[in-house]
């Protein structure tokens, strides 16, 4: 379709403008500070510190990890979420709530939750300490369980935003061509979403990188187990703040550059 | 005039396509019984929103019936899914697969039966026929509406359907290539040779493409026959409205 002329908008009114200034401000401006105050000079050393990199190593592998598991379960989900919308109002309404609840909630109310279910006490830990003898709290596994539960919905909204605009009746064409609803799924509907599984992939990628709160609860900060790089971060703010202002710098460095993967390619409004 | 379409080696070996079926299409009723041999196409024919495509998808097992059978030869087919009934759709603008080439969309029902390899093998032959060795390593978005049509018409031919089901094919043509498009399409048609049913509110689809046509107005079948037929008697308003705009 041809494009219309772009009409002419005039000049914002200056409240506006300095409205939105205040508003850059306010976003950029701690950045711009972390930048400046950067211990540009020392910050090899402090990074290449063990203590750094065995939390940067941690916090990669677990996020790596609790992505692959958002994948695998979100996908599904997300179809699932998306094929609601033909359901009754209140079931479709739940729904969508129990997959919104954790990106409004509190993390740290995440974290007491994973306690009380999952704790040594918890509705589920208490059998399973017993049963099994598997304690969950204080583990390398339960820091990957506080990144998963934070970083699901990122996932399953994406996906099923993706799987909303998609046409469905390449689905009703594979049907008709001999393909069974796994075949429909693996070969029609999974490729023709991928941009969103992608971009869902890398913001719960970077949702779990910088996961704090549920983390710090239910997995604690013990060095090499559960310390990520945001707690380490914080607490090295205590001890050693240029130590913290270097890692903060990391994972801001991180952020940026999953901003220019997705830039362009998969965010929706942006133009190349 | 009536297309003639004629019988091919083929259309004596392959089943005949019987529909007798309700089904509700929001708050419209459909309901159609029809009968089409192999080798004789019919033209199901309506105003907008008569409920023609829905009927279409039915019969396809793409939306659900309330009551009725459909049967191709002597198998009964209205309790398969889509993927089991050997019906072949060449959807209203196609549908493509926006992610595969032409290659692998041609090749996609061979695919879900087998091995990449042999599925390309196997499309092979279809590329060649309908004219698609030039474009088979592109994607659905760089063809014309055309080559689309040719495309989707190969990829639910290659499926090797007892029957084929044809959406508006016209609908997504420019208007200036829909003269030659039909033509081609009759062709296809016709070397397919089995039971096919067309959904078109053109008389000029159906003179070209279908010997038999029956028109549906809000659900019901309000008059069957050959075009002649109906120009002779025609049965409704709608009828002679749309013989005598088709003729103006």
């Amino acid at each position: 379709m041809a494009r219309t002329a772009t009409p002419v908008t005039g000049r914002l009114a200056w409240p506006i403008v300095a409205g939105a200034v205040l508003a850059l401000a306010v976003l950029v401006l701690p950045l711009l500070a972390l930048v400046v105050r950067a211990p540009w000079a020392d910050l090899p050393a402090l990074l290449a510190s063990s203590a750094v990199l065995e939390a940067l190593a941690l916090s990669f592998g677990t996020a790596i990890l609790a992505t692959a598991i958002c994948l695998v379960l979100g996908i599904p989900l997300a179809a699932l979420v998306a094929r609601a919308e033909s359901w009754a109002t209140l079931p479709r309404r739940l729904l969508r709530a129990a997959v919104t609840v954790p990106l409004v909630l509190p993390p740290v109310v995440g974290g007491i939750a994973l306690l009380t279910l999952l704790g040594r006490r918890g509705v589920i830990g208490e059998w399973l300490d017993r049963v099994f003898g598997v304690t969950i709290p204080f583990t390398t596994g339960a820091v990957v369980i506080a990144q998963v539960f934070v970083a699901l919905p990122f996932l399953v909204f994406a996906v099923e935003g993706a799987l909303r605009s998609s046409d469905r009746r390449t689905e009703l064409a594979a049907a008709t061509l001999g393909a069974s609803r796994w075949q429909v799924f693996r070969h029609v509907t999974l490729p023709i979403v991928a941009p969103g599984v992608a971009a869902g992939g890398v913001l719960c990628f970077t949702r779990a990188l910088g996961e704090f709160g549920a983390t710090i609860t239910f997995a604690g900060s013990l060095p090499g187990t559960t310390r990520t790089l945001p707690i380490a971060s914080y607490l090295a703010m205590q001890t050693d703040p240029d130590e913290a202002v270097a890692l903060a710098l990391l994972l801001l460095a991180v952020s940026v550059v999953v901003l220019l993967t997705l830039r362009d390619r998969w965010l929706p409004g942006a133009t190349a | 005039m009536i297309g003639g379409v004629g019988m091919t080696d083929a259309a004596r070996t392959r089943p005949g396509l019987d529909v007798d079926v309700s089904l509700s299409y929001g708050p419209t009723r459909i309901a159609a019984a029809f009968a089409v041999r192999p080798g004789h196409p019919l033209a199901i024919i309506g105003p907008n929103g008569a409920g023609k495509s829905s009927l279409l998808a039915a019969v396809a097992g793409l939306v659900p019936l309330d009551a009725g059978t459909v049967s191709i030869g002597d198998r009964r087919v209205e309790a398969l899914p889509p993927e089991r009934r050997r019906i072949g759709v060449v959807f209203q603008d196609y549908v493509l697969f926006p992610h595969l080439t032409v290659r692998d969309n041609v090749a996609f029902a061979a695919r879900m039966r087998g091995p990449r390899a042999a599925a390309r093998a196997a499309a092979e032959p279809w590329l060649e026929r309908y004219d698609l060795i030039a474009l088979a390593d592109r994607l659905p978005s760089e063809l014309s509406g055309g080559q689309r049509q040719r495309a989707a018409l190969a990829r639910a031919l290659a499926a090797e359907p007892d029957v084929l089901l044809l959406d508006e094919p016209m609908s997504a043509l420019d208007v200036e290539i829909r003269g030659d498009m039909r033509a081609e399409l009759a062709t296809h048609v016709r070397e397919f040779g089995g039971a096919t049913v067309l959904v078109t509110h053109s008389p000029a689809d159906a003179a070209m493409l279908a010997d038999q046509v029956l028109v549906l107005e809000r659900g019901m079948v309000t008059q069957r026959g050959t075009l002649d037929e109906l120009r002779a008697a025609p049965a409704t308003p709608y009828v002679r409205r749309m013989l005598a705009a088709s003729e103006a």
